[in-house]
Protein backbone atom coordinates (compact mmCIF):
# COMPACT_ATOMS: atom_id res chain seq x y z
CA UNK A 1 0.00 0.00 0.00
CA UNK A 2 1.68 3.31 -0.94
CA UNK A 3 -0.32 5.14 2.21
CA UNK A 4 1.08 5.04 5.78
CA UNK A 5 3.10 2.37 6.18
CA UNK A 6 3.50 2.26 10.00
CA UNK A 7 7.70 2.24 9.43
CA UNK A 8 7.26 5.83 7.02
CA UNK A 9 8.98 8.28 8.88
CA UNK A 10 7.27 10.94 6.87
CA UNK A 11 3.65 9.69 8.48
CA UNK A 12 1.87 12.84 9.61
CA UNK A 13 -1.23 14.02 10.10
CA UNK A 14 -3.45 17.45 10.27
CA UNK A 15 -6.79 17.56 11.88
CA UNK A 16 -8.51 16.90 8.31
CA UNK A 17 -7.35 13.47 8.60
CA UNK A 18 -8.17 13.01 12.31
CA UNK A 19 -11.85 13.98 11.29
CA UNK A 20 -11.71 12.19 7.83
CA UNK A 21 -11.39 8.81 9.42
CA UNK A 22 -14.36 6.44 10.00
CA UNK A 23 -13.81 6.77 14.34
CA UNK A 24 -13.11 11.22 13.85
CA UNK A 25 -16.50 11.28 11.99
CA UNK A 26 -17.92 9.35 14.60
CA UNK A 27 -16.30 11.45 17.34
CA UNK A 28 -17.16 14.28 16.11
CA UNK A 29 -20.92 13.07 15.53
CA UNK A 30 -20.54 11.88 19.51
CA UNK A 31 -19.17 15.11 21.04
CA UNK A 32 -22.24 17.42 19.02
CA UNK A 33 -24.40 14.79 20.50
CA UNK A 34 -23.05 15.61 24.08
CA UNK A 35 -23.68 19.10 23.76
CA UNK A 36 -27.13 19.07 22.12
CA UNK A 37 -28.03 16.42 25.03
CA UNK A 38 -26.50 19.24 27.41
CA UNK A 39 -28.69 21.90 25.44
CA UNK A 40 -31.84 19.04 25.60
CA UNK A 41 -31.68 18.72 29.54
CA UNK A 42 -31.51 22.73 29.97
CA UNK A 43 -33.97 23.55 28.04
CA UNK A 44 -36.13 21.13 29.49
CA UNK A 45 -35.78 21.97 32.96
CA UNK A 46 -35.90 25.91 31.82
CA UNK A 47 -39.39 24.89 30.32
CA UNK A 48 -40.69 23.14 34.01
CA UNK A 49 -40.48 26.80 35.47
CA UNK A 50 -44.17 27.02 33.75
CA UNK A 51 -45.27 24.88 36.66
CA UNK A 52 -43.89 27.77 39.03
CA UNK A 53 -46.39 30.08 37.75
CA UNK A 54 -46.72 32.49 34.80
CA UNK A 55 -44.25 35.02 36.76
CA UNK A 56 -41.46 32.29 36.99
CA UNK A 57 -41.71 31.47 32.85
CA UNK A 58 -42.12 34.79 31.59
CA UNK A 59 -39.24 36.26 34.18
CA UNK A 60 -37.16 33.50 32.88
CA UNK A 61 -38.30 34.29 29.21
CA UNK A 62 -37.31 37.73 29.61
CA UNK A 63 -33.78 36.86 31.31
CA UNK A 64 -33.12 35.14 28.16
CA UNK A 65 -33.95 37.50 25.74
CA UNK A 66 -32.33 40.34 27.56
CA UNK A 67 -29.16 38.31 26.64
CA UNK A 68 -29.29 40.46 23.33
CA UNK A 69 -26.21 39.72 21.05
CA UNK A 70 -25.63 36.66 23.46
CA UNK A 71 -28.43 35.15 23.03
CA UNK A 72 -27.73 35.31 19.17
CA UNK A 73 -24.41 34.02 20.41
CA UNK A 74 -25.50 31.11 21.87
CA UNK A 75 -28.20 30.25 19.27
CA UNK A 76 -25.50 30.64 16.95
CA UNK A 77 -23.63 27.99 18.49
CA UNK A 78 -26.50 25.64 18.83
CA UNK A 79 -27.48 25.75 15.21
CA UNK A 80 -23.50 25.06 14.49
CA UNK A 81 -23.72 21.77 16.71
CA UNK A 82 -26.54 20.84 15.25
CA UNK A 83 -25.63 20.91 11.83
CA UNK A 84 -22.33 19.46 12.26
CA UNK A 85 -24.26 16.46 13.93
CA UNK A 86 -26.52 15.92 11.21
CA UNK A 87 -23.94 16.56 8.60
CA UNK A 88 -21.90 13.81 10.37
CA UNK A 89 -24.41 11.37 10.50
CA UNK A 90 -26.08 11.48 7.18
CA UNK A 91 -22.19 11.50 5.65
CA UNK A 92 -21.84 8.11 8.02
CA UNK A 93 -25.07 6.54 7.08
CA UNK A 94 -24.48 6.65 3.52
CA UNK A 95 -20.97 5.17 3.63
CA UNK A 96 -22.41 2.69 6.06
CA UNK A 97 -25.13 2.18 3.10
CA UNK A 98 -22.82 1.64 0.36
CA UNK A 99 -20.62 -0.61 2.22
CA UNK A 100 -23.27 -3.36 2.04
CA UNK A 101 -24.63 -2.88 -1.57
CA UNK A 102 -25.49 -6.73 -1.46
CA UNK A 103 -27.75 -7.60 1.52
CA UNK A 104 -28.64 -10.85 2.17
CA UNK A 105 -31.72 -13.16 0.93
CA UNK A 106 -32.24 -14.06 4.79
CA UNK A 107 -31.59 -11.44 7.25
CA UNK A 108 -31.20 -11.67 10.63
CA UNK A 109 -30.73 -9.15 14.10
CA UNK A 110 -29.02 -10.91 16.92
CA UNK A 111 -28.96 -8.40 19.58
CA UNK A 112 -28.65 -4.96 17.89
CA UNK A 113 -31.91 -2.73 19.51
CA UNK A 114 -34.68 -1.20 17.28
CA UNK A 115 -33.16 2.01 18.52
CA UNK A 116 -30.15 1.39 17.38
CA UNK A 117 -31.05 0.74 14.20
CA UNK A 118 -33.62 3.53 13.46
CA UNK A 119 -31.22 6.01 14.84
CA UNK A 120 -30.92 8.06 11.46
CA UNK A 121 -34.65 8.51 10.80
CA UNK A 122 -35.68 9.40 14.61
CA UNK A 123 -32.90 12.03 14.28
CA UNK A 124 -34.16 13.90 10.58
CA UNK A 125 -37.12 13.71 12.55
CA UNK A 126 -36.30 15.15 15.28
CA UNK A 127 -34.64 17.92 13.19
CA UNK A 128 -37.78 18.39 11.03
CA UNK A 129 -39.75 19.15 14.34
CA UNK A 130 -37.16 21.59 15.74
CA UNK A 131 -37.27 23.41 12.95
CA UNK A 132 -41.18 23.49 13.32
CA UNK A 133 -41.00 24.12 16.75
CA UNK A 134 -38.62 27.36 16.15
CA UNK A 135 -41.23 28.72 13.79
CA UNK A 136 -44.28 27.94 16.02
CA UNK A 137 -43.26 29.34 19.75
CA UNK A 138 -39.21 30.89 19.35
CA UNK A 139 -40.18 32.97 16.06
CA UNK A 140 -44.00 32.70 15.93
CA UNK A 141 -43.91 32.86 12.45
CA UNK A 142 -47.19 30.48 12.32
CA UNK A 143 -48.72 32.36 15.06
CA UNK A 144 -48.03 35.60 15.03
CA UNK A 145 -51.04 36.47 17.32
CA UNK A 146 -48.39 35.15 20.24
CA UNK A 147 -46.39 38.08 19.69
CA UNK A 148 -49.06 40.78 21.35
CA UNK A 149 -49.87 38.17 24.51
CA UNK A 150 -48.26 40.27 27.14
CA UNK A 151 -48.76 39.75 31.49
CA UNK A 152 -49.52 42.32 33.61
CA UNK A 153 -45.73 43.71 33.90
CA UNK A 154 -45.57 44.17 30.31
CA UNK A 155 -43.40 41.01 29.73
CA UNK A 156 -44.05 38.72 26.76
CA UNK A 157 -46.49 36.32 27.83
CA UNK A 158 -44.81 32.71 27.04
CA UNK A 159 -47.32 30.62 29.63
CA UNK A 160 -50.13 31.90 28.07
CA UNK A 161 -48.62 31.46 24.49
CA UNK A 162 -47.77 27.56 25.60
CA UNK A 163 -51.01 26.72 27.34
CA UNK A 164 -53.37 28.64 24.58
CA UNK A 165 -50.95 26.16 22.13
CA UNK A 166 -51.08 23.06 23.75
CA UNK A 167 -55.03 23.35 24.46
CA UNK A 168 -54.94 22.18 20.55
CA UNK A 169 -54.92 18.66 20.78
CA UNK A 170 -53.71 17.72 17.64
CA UNK A 171 -50.64 19.88 18.43
CA UNK A 172 -50.05 18.75 21.93
CA UNK A 173 -50.05 15.07 20.55
CA UNK A 174 -47.79 15.91 18.17
CA UNK A 175 -45.49 17.43 20.53
CA UNK A 176 -45.52 14.20 22.45
CA UNK A 177 -44.60 11.79 19.47
CA UNK A 178 -41.77 13.81 18.91
CA UNK A 179 -40.87 13.71 22.46
CA UNK A 180 -40.71 9.76 22.25
CA UNK A 181 -38.73 10.23 18.91
CA UNK A 182 -35.93 11.60 20.84
CA UNK A 183 -36.14 9.75 24.00
CA UNK A 184 -35.82 6.71 21.28
CA UNK A 185 -33.01 8.65 19.89
CA UNK A 186 -31.32 9.06 23.03
CA UNK A 187 -31.86 5.20 24.94
CA UNK A 188 -29.29 4.33 21.94
CA UNK A 189 -27.19 7.18 21.75
CA UNK A 190 -26.11 7.67 25.48
CA UNK A 191 -25.06 4.77 25.91
CA UNK A 192 -23.30 4.77 22.07
CA UNK A 193 -21.61 7.88 22.72
CA UNK A 194 -19.89 6.54 26.17
CA UNK A 195 -18.65 4.12 23.81
CA UNK A 196 -17.83 6.11 21.34
CA UNK A 197 -15.90 8.23 23.43
CA UNK A 198 -13.56 5.45 24.82
CA UNK A 199 -15.48 5.60 28.07
CA UNK A 200 -16.56 1.64 28.19
CA UNK A 201 -15.66 -1.17 29.98
CA UNK A 202 -16.57 -4.27 31.14
CA UNK A 203 -18.06 -2.50 34.50
CA UNK A 204 -19.36 0.22 33.14
CA UNK A 205 -21.33 -1.54 30.38
CA UNK A 206 -24.58 -2.50 32.16
CA UNK A 207 -24.48 0.98 33.42
CA UNK A 208 -24.48 2.83 30.44
CA UNK A 209 -27.46 1.06 29.38
CA UNK A 210 -29.63 1.60 32.43
CA UNK A 211 -27.98 4.99 32.33
CA UNK A 212 -29.45 5.69 28.70
CA UNK A 213 -32.88 4.64 29.82
CA UNK A 214 -33.19 6.78 32.34
CA UNK A 215 -32.13 9.79 30.89
CA UNK A 216 -34.38 8.91 27.99
CA UNK A 217 -37.33 8.72 30.73
CA UNK A 218 -36.66 11.86 32.23
CA UNK A 219 -36.74 13.99 29.49
CA UNK A 220 -39.85 12.14 27.84
CA UNK A 221 -41.62 12.51 31.20
CA UNK A 222 -40.07 16.21 31.77
CA UNK A 223 -41.08 17.50 28.62
CA UNK A 224 -44.59 15.79 28.09
CA UNK A 225 -45.70 17.17 31.22
CA UNK A 226 -45.85 20.30 30.01
CA UNK A 227 -48.42 19.76 27.23
CA UNK A 228 -50.21 17.09 28.68
CA UNK A 229 -50.82 19.52 31.60
CA UNK A 230 -52.53 22.10 29.09
CA UNK A 231 -54.47 19.59 27.48
CA UNK A 232 -56.06 17.87 31.08
CA UNK A 233 -56.65 21.74 31.99
CA UNK A 234 -53.75 21.51 35.16
CA UNK A 235 -52.00 24.50 33.71
CA UNK A 236 -54.80 27.07 32.99
CA UNK A 237 -54.96 30.18 31.30
CA UNK A 238 -55.24 33.47 33.37
CA UNK A 239 -58.28 35.46 33.32
CA UNK A 240 -59.18 37.27 30.53
CA UNK A 241 -56.47 35.74 27.90
CA UNK A 242 -58.67 33.13 25.38
CA UNK B 1 -31.99 -39.01 10.92
CA UNK B 2 -33.17 -35.64 9.39
CA UNK B 3 -34.00 -34.29 5.77
CA UNK B 4 -33.23 -30.45 5.76
CA UNK B 5 -34.07 -27.73 2.97
CA UNK B 6 -30.80 -25.63 2.12
CA UNK B 7 -31.36 -22.72 0.33
CA UNK B 8 -27.38 -22.21 -1.27
CA UNK B 9 -26.21 -18.95 -2.45
CA UNK B 10 -24.64 -20.03 -5.54
CA UNK B 11 -21.98 -18.19 -8.12
CA UNK B 12 -19.91 -19.12 -10.49
CA UNK B 13 -17.05 -16.54 -10.34
CA UNK B 14 -16.56 -12.35 -9.28
CA UNK B 15 -18.80 -11.85 -12.28
CA UNK B 16 -21.56 -13.85 -12.07
CA UNK B 17 -24.96 -12.04 -10.73
CA UNK B 18 -25.63 -15.44 -8.56
CA UNK B 19 -28.63 -16.90 -7.36
CA UNK B 20 -30.19 -18.76 -4.43
CA UNK B 21 -30.73 -22.53 -5.52
CA UNK B 22 -32.80 -25.32 -3.56
CA UNK B 23 -31.27 -28.46 -2.65
CA UNK B 24 -32.65 -31.19 -0.03
CA UNK B 25 -30.06 -32.74 2.60
CA UNK B 26 -31.31 -36.11 3.50
CA UNK B 27 -30.43 -38.56 6.30
CA UNK B 28 -28.40 -35.83 7.86
CA UNK B 29 -27.19 -36.83 11.28
CA UNK B 30 -27.36 -34.49 14.49
CA UNK B 31 -23.82 -35.45 15.03
CA UNK B 32 -21.95 -34.06 12.09
CA UNK B 33 -20.97 -30.83 12.06
CA UNK B 34 -22.28 -28.01 9.00
CA UNK B 35 -19.07 -28.53 6.82
CA UNK B 36 -19.93 -32.38 7.43
CA UNK B 37 -23.39 -31.70 6.28
CA UNK B 38 -22.60 -29.97 3.22
CA UNK B 39 -19.37 -32.59 2.39
CA UNK B 40 -22.48 -35.19 1.90
CA UNK B 41 -24.41 -32.72 0.00
CA UNK B 42 -21.65 -32.11 -2.12
CA UNK B 43 -20.66 -35.81 -2.38
CA UNK B 44 -23.93 -36.40 -3.92
CA UNK B 45 -23.92 -33.63 -6.50
CA UNK B 46 -20.73 -34.57 -7.82
CA UNK B 47 -22.44 -38.43 -8.60
CA UNK B 48 -25.23 -36.77 -10.42
CA UNK B 49 -22.23 -34.90 -12.37
CA UNK B 50 -23.21 -31.41 -10.89
CA UNK B 51 -21.14 -28.46 -9.60
CA UNK B 52 -20.15 -29.20 -5.88
CA UNK B 53 -21.04 -25.94 -3.35
CA UNK B 54 -18.00 -24.49 -3.11
CA UNK B 55 -17.08 -23.43 0.78
CA UNK B 56 -13.37 -22.31 2.27
CA UNK B 57 -12.30 -24.50 5.23
CA UNK B 58 -9.56 -25.74 6.56
CA UNK B 59 -8.93 -26.96 10.00
CA UNK B 60 -11.98 -27.74 11.25
CA UNK B 61 -11.85 -27.33 14.98
CA UNK B 62 -12.25 -23.61 15.47
CA UNK B 63 -8.88 -21.89 15.19
CA UNK B 64 -7.78 -20.87 11.64
CA UNK B 65 -10.74 -18.57 10.89
CA UNK B 66 -11.40 -19.71 7.19
CA UNK B 67 -14.85 -21.42 7.54
CA UNK B 68 -17.21 -18.27 6.72
CA UNK B 69 -21.16 -18.62 6.15
CA UNK B 70 -24.23 -16.89 6.99
CA UNK B 71 -26.77 -19.12 8.00
CA UNK B 72 -30.30 -18.06 8.24
CA UNK B 73 -28.76 -14.66 9.08
CA UNK B 74 -26.37 -15.07 11.01
CA UNK B 75 -22.67 -15.59 10.64
CA UNK B 76 -21.53 -19.12 11.71
CA UNK B 77 -24.94 -19.74 12.69
CA UNK B 78 -27.13 -19.57 15.95
CA UNK B 79 -24.62 -20.85 18.35
CA UNK B 80 -23.00 -17.98 20.47
CA UNK B 81 -19.23 -18.39 20.14
CA UNK B 82 -18.97 -21.22 17.42
CA UNK B 83 -17.44 -21.19 14.22
CA UNK B 84 -19.61 -23.03 11.26
CA UNK B 85 -17.28 -26.15 11.63
CA UNK B 86 -17.80 -26.62 14.89
CA UNK B 87 -21.69 -25.93 14.66
CA UNK B 88 -23.46 -29.25 14.85
CA UNK B 89 -26.16 -30.59 13.39
CA UNK B 90 -28.24 -31.13 16.78
CA UNK B 91 -28.93 -27.65 16.68
CA UNK B 92 -31.07 -27.84 13.95
CA UNK B 93 -34.91 -29.81 13.36
CA UNK B 94 -36.12 -32.42 11.08
CA UNK B 95 -37.59 -30.56 8.19
CA UNK B 96 -35.82 -27.30 8.70
CA UNK B 97 -34.91 -24.87 5.91
CA UNK B 98 -31.45 -23.10 5.79
CA UNK B 99 -30.36 -20.20 3.53
CA UNK B 100 -26.88 -20.64 3.47
CA UNK B 101 -25.16 -17.59 2.09
CA UNK B 102 -21.42 -15.94 2.02
CA UNK B 103 -20.38 -12.84 3.90
CA UNK B 104 -21.80 -9.45 2.33
CA UNK B 105 -19.76 -6.63 2.41
CA UNK B 106 -18.61 -4.48 -0.25
CA UNK B 107 -14.67 -5.02 0.92
CA UNK B 108 -15.30 -8.94 0.68
CA UNK B 109 -16.23 -9.84 -2.42
CA UNK B 110 -17.72 -13.08 -3.80
CA UNK B 111 -15.26 -15.21 -5.33
CA UNK B 112 -17.73 -18.30 -5.81
CA UNK B 113 -20.54 -19.66 -4.57
CA UNK B 114 -19.79 -18.95 -0.51
CA UNK B 115 -16.21 -17.98 -0.82
CA UNK B 116 -15.60 -14.46 -0.33
CA UNK B 117 -11.70 -12.62 -0.63
CA UNK B 118 -10.93 -11.60 2.78
CA UNK B 119 -7.90 -9.70 1.46
CA UNK B 120 -8.74 -6.35 3.17
CA UNK B 121 -8.23 -7.82 6.46
CA UNK B 122 -4.86 -8.75 5.55
CA UNK B 123 -3.67 -5.62 4.27
CA UNK B 124 -5.44 -3.53 7.80
CA UNK B 125 -2.80 -6.26 9.37
CA UNK B 126 -0.16 -5.27 7.09
CA UNK B 127 -0.52 -1.47 7.56
CA UNK B 128 -0.17 -2.16 11.59
CA UNK B 129 -0.37 -5.51 12.79
CA UNK B 130 3.05 -5.95 14.00
CA UNK B 131 5.80 -4.55 16.50
CA UNK B 132 8.75 -3.23 14.27
CA UNK B 133 11.33 -4.40 16.90
CA UNK B 134 13.13 -7.27 17.13
CA UNK B 135 11.68 -9.05 20.17
CA UNK B 136 14.24 -11.99 19.97
CA UNK B 137 14.46 -14.98 21.45
CA UNK B 138 11.59 -16.23 24.06
CA UNK B 139 13.11 -14.38 27.11
CA UNK B 140 12.77 -15.64 30.51
CA UNK B 141 9.32 -15.87 32.08
CA UNK B 142 8.73 -12.33 34.46
CA UNK B 143 11.98 -10.55 32.96
CA UNK B 144 9.55 -8.11 31.10
CA UNK B 145 6.94 -7.19 33.35
CA UNK B 146 3.18 -7.20 32.31
CA UNK B 147 0.20 -6.61 34.76
CA UNK B 148 -2.06 -9.63 35.04
CA UNK B 149 -4.73 -7.46 33.71
CA UNK B 150 -2.97 -6.28 30.54
CA UNK B 151 -1.61 -10.61 30.05
CA UNK B 152 -5.10 -10.92 30.16
CA UNK B 153 -6.69 -8.26 27.78
CA UNK B 154 -4.37 -9.15 25.49
CA UNK B 155 -4.93 -12.76 25.46
CA UNK B 156 -8.38 -12.13 25.18
CA UNK B 157 -8.43 -9.87 22.02
CA UNK B 158 -5.41 -12.16 20.51
CA UNK B 159 -8.02 -14.89 20.46
CA UNK B 160 -9.74 -13.17 17.36
CA UNK B 161 -8.61 -15.68 14.34
CA UNK B 162 -9.79 -13.07 11.68
CA UNK B 163 -12.61 -15.07 10.32
CA UNK B 164 -14.10 -11.44 9.26
CA UNK B 165 -17.88 -12.77 10.87
CA UNK B 166 -18.03 -9.64 12.61
CA UNK B 167 -18.12 -7.65 9.36
CA UNK B 168 -20.57 -9.50 7.94
CA UNK B 169 -22.88 -9.60 11.04
CA UNK B 170 -22.50 -5.83 11.27
CA UNK B 171 -24.94 -3.74 9.24
CA UNK B 172 -23.11 -1.70 8.32
CA UNK B 173 -20.20 -3.85 6.78
CA UNK B 174 -17.76 -2.35 9.81
CA UNK B 175 -14.53 -4.27 10.49
CA UNK B 176 -14.51 -2.26 14.06
CA UNK B 177 -14.30 -5.47 16.30
CA UNK B 178 -11.74 -7.29 14.38
CA UNK B 179 -9.23 -3.78 13.71
CA UNK B 180 -10.07 -3.46 17.74
CA UNK B 181 -9.10 -6.86 18.57
CA UNK B 182 -5.64 -6.22 17.16
CA UNK B 183 -5.17 -2.73 18.25
CA UNK B 184 -6.15 -3.91 21.64
CA UNK B 185 -3.76 -6.66 21.43
CA UNK B 186 -0.42 -4.66 21.22
CA UNK B 187 -1.86 -1.48 22.75
CA UNK B 188 -1.50 -3.72 26.10
CA UNK B 189 1.91 -4.98 25.63
CA UNK B 190 5.22 -3.07 26.57
CA UNK B 191 6.78 -3.78 22.84
CA UNK B 192 3.24 -2.56 20.68
CA UNK B 193 2.95 0.48 23.40
CA UNK B 194 6.00 1.71 21.63
CA UNK B 195 4.11 2.54 18.17
CA UNK B 196 0.05 2.76 19.70
CA UNK B 197 0.01 6.20 17.67
CA UNK B 198 1.26 5.01 14.47
CA UNK B 199 -0.54 1.74 14.57
CA UNK B 200 -3.61 2.91 15.19
CA UNK B 201 -4.06 5.59 12.62
CA UNK B 202 -2.64 3.52 9.93
CA UNK B 203 -4.76 0.68 10.84
CA UNK B 204 -7.81 2.84 11.08
CA UNK B 205 -6.79 4.54 7.27
CA UNK B 206 -6.10 1.06 5.59
CA UNK B 207 -9.87 0.07 7.36
CA UNK B 208 -11.36 2.76 6.19
CA UNK B 209 -9.58 2.69 2.32
CA UNK B 210 -10.84 -1.21 1.94
CA UNK B 211 -14.44 -0.19 1.95
CA UNK B 212 -15.90 -1.02 5.17
CA UNK B 213 -18.28 0.67 6.84
CA UNK B 214 -18.62 2.78 10.64
CA UNK B 215 -19.23 1.11 13.63
CA UNK B 216 -22.90 2.71 14.85
CA UNK B 217 -22.23 0.10 18.19
CA UNK B 218 -24.88 -2.37 17.06
CA UNK B 219 -22.89 -4.97 18.90
CA UNK B 220 -24.25 -7.85 16.23
CA UNK B 221 -20.40 -8.50 16.04
CA UNK B 222 -19.80 -9.32 19.50
CA UNK B 223 -23.14 -11.58 19.24
CA UNK B 224 -21.58 -13.71 16.23
CA UNK B 225 -17.66 -13.96 17.06
CA UNK B 226 -16.88 -17.54 17.49
CA UNK B 227 -13.58 -16.29 19.99
CA UNK B 228 -16.55 -13.64 21.59
CA UNK B 229 -14.30 -10.43 21.42
CA UNK B 230 -15.94 -7.82 23.16
CA UNK B 231 -17.07 -4.70 21.72
CA UNK B 232 -15.18 -3.17 24.86
CA UNK B 233 -12.00 -3.69 22.73
CA UNK B 234 -13.95 -1.09 20.07
CA UNK B 235 -14.00 1.53 23.06
CA UNK B 236 -10.39 0.94 23.59
CA UNK B 237 -9.50 1.62 20.35
CA UNK B 238 -11.61 4.78 20.08
CA UNK B 239 -9.19 5.53 23.02
CA UNK B 240 -6.48 4.59 21.34
CA UNK B 241 -7.52 6.83 17.94
CA UNK B 242 -8.72 9.72 20.35
CA UNK B 243 -4.80 9.76 21.76
CA UNK B 244 -2.99 10.53 18.35
CA UNK B 245 -4.95 13.74 18.95
CA UNK B 246 -1.60 14.57 21.34
CA UNK B 247 0.16 14.35 17.74
CA UNK B 248 -2.19 17.23 15.82
CA UNK B 249 -0.33 19.36 14.01
CA UNK B 250 3.53 18.07 14.15
CA UNK B 251 5.07 18.61 10.68
CA UNK B 252 6.02 15.48 9.18
CA UNK B 253 8.38 13.52 10.13
CA UNK B 254 8.76 15.52 13.11
CA UNK B 255 8.29 14.11 16.82
CA UNK B 256 7.67 10.45 17.38
CA UNK B 257 6.30 9.74 14.02
C1 LIG C 1 -31.72 17.56 20.04
C2 LIG C 1 -31.43 16.73 19.13
C3 LIG C 1 -30.43 15.61 19.21
C4 LIG C 1 -29.76 15.07 20.26
C5 LIG C 1 -29.83 15.45 21.73
C6 LIG C 1 -28.91 14.01 19.73
C7 LIG C 1 -28.04 13.24 20.47
C8 LIG C 1 -27.23 12.27 19.95
C9 LIG C 1 -26.22 11.56 20.67
C10 LIG C 1 -25.83 11.79 22.13
C11 LIG C 1 -25.67 10.65 19.81
C12 LIG C 1 -24.62 9.60 20.15
C13 LIG C 1 -23.33 9.78 19.42
C14 LIG C 1 -22.49 8.56 19.32
O1 LIG C 1 -22.74 7.54 19.91
O2 LIG C 1 -21.52 8.61 18.60
C15 LIG C 1 -26.34 10.76 18.57
C16 LIG C 1 -26.09 10.00 17.46
C17 LIG C 1 -26.71 10.16 16.25
N1 LIG C 1 -27.62 11.14 15.91
FE1 LIG C 1 -28.38 12.51 17.15
N2 LIG C 1 -29.12 13.92 18.38
C18 LIG C 1 -30.02 14.89 18.04
C19 LIG C 1 -30.47 15.17 16.80
C20 LIG C 1 -30.20 14.44 15.67
C21 LIG C 1 -30.67 14.77 14.37
C22 LIG C 1 -31.50 15.98 13.98
C23 LIG C 1 -30.22 13.79 13.55
C24 LIG C 1 -30.54 13.77 12.07
C25 LIG C 1 -29.93 13.15 11.20
C26 LIG C 1 -29.47 12.84 14.33
C27 LIG C 1 -28.88 11.68 13.89
C28 LIG C 1 -28.03 10.92 14.61
C29 LIG C 1 -27.38 9.73 14.11
C30 LIG C 1 -27.58 9.10 12.75
C31 LIG C 1 -26.53 9.28 15.12
C32 LIG C 1 -25.57 8.12 15.04
C33 LIG C 1 -26.14 6.98 15.72
C34 LIG C 1 -25.26 5.84 15.78
O3 LIG C 1 -24.05 5.96 16.01
O4 LIG C 1 -25.83 4.75 15.61
N3 LIG C 1 -29.47 13.27 15.63
N4 LIG C 1 -27.28 11.76 18.66
S1 LIG D 1 -13.20 -10.34 15.95
FE1 LIG D 1 -14.24 -12.34 16.05
S2 LIG D 1 -15.65 -12.31 14.30
FE2 LIG D 1 -14.16 -10.68 13.95
S3 LIG D 1 -12.53 -11.60 12.72
FE3 LIG D 1 -11.89 -11.83 14.87
S4 LIG D 1 -12.67 -13.85 15.48
FE4 LIG D 1 -13.75 -13.33 13.58
S1 LIG E 1 -12.45 -24.44 9.36
FE1 LIG E 1 -10.92 -23.55 10.69
S2 LIG E 1 -12.16 -22.36 11.98
FE2 LIG E 1 -13.67 -23.39 10.80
Amino acid sequence: MESVGIAKKTWAFLPVGFFSRSIGKKLVVAVTGVVLLGFVTGHMVGNLQVFIGQEAINRYAAFLQGLGELLWLIRAFMAATLILHVWFAIQLKLENWAARPKRYEHNATVQATLSSRTMIWTGLLIGAFAAYHLLHFTFMSLHPEYKTLEDHLGQHDVYSMVILGFKNPAISIFYIIMMFTLAYHLSHSVQSMFQTLGLNNDQYDGGLRRLALAVAGILFVGYTAIPAAALLDILKLPAGVK
Amino acid sequence: MMNLKLKVWRQKNAQDKGKIVDYNAKNVSPDMSFLEMLDIVNEELILKGQEPIVFDHDCREGICGMCSQTINGIPHGPERGTTVCQLHMRHFKDGDTIFIEPWRARAFPVMKDLIVDRSALDKIIQAGGFVSVDTGGCPDANSLPIAKDDAEDAMDAAACIGCGACVAACKNASAMLFVSAKVGHFAKLPQGKIERERRVQAMVKAMDDAGFGNCTNYYECEAVCPKEISVRFIALMNREYLRTINHLGRKKGAGGF
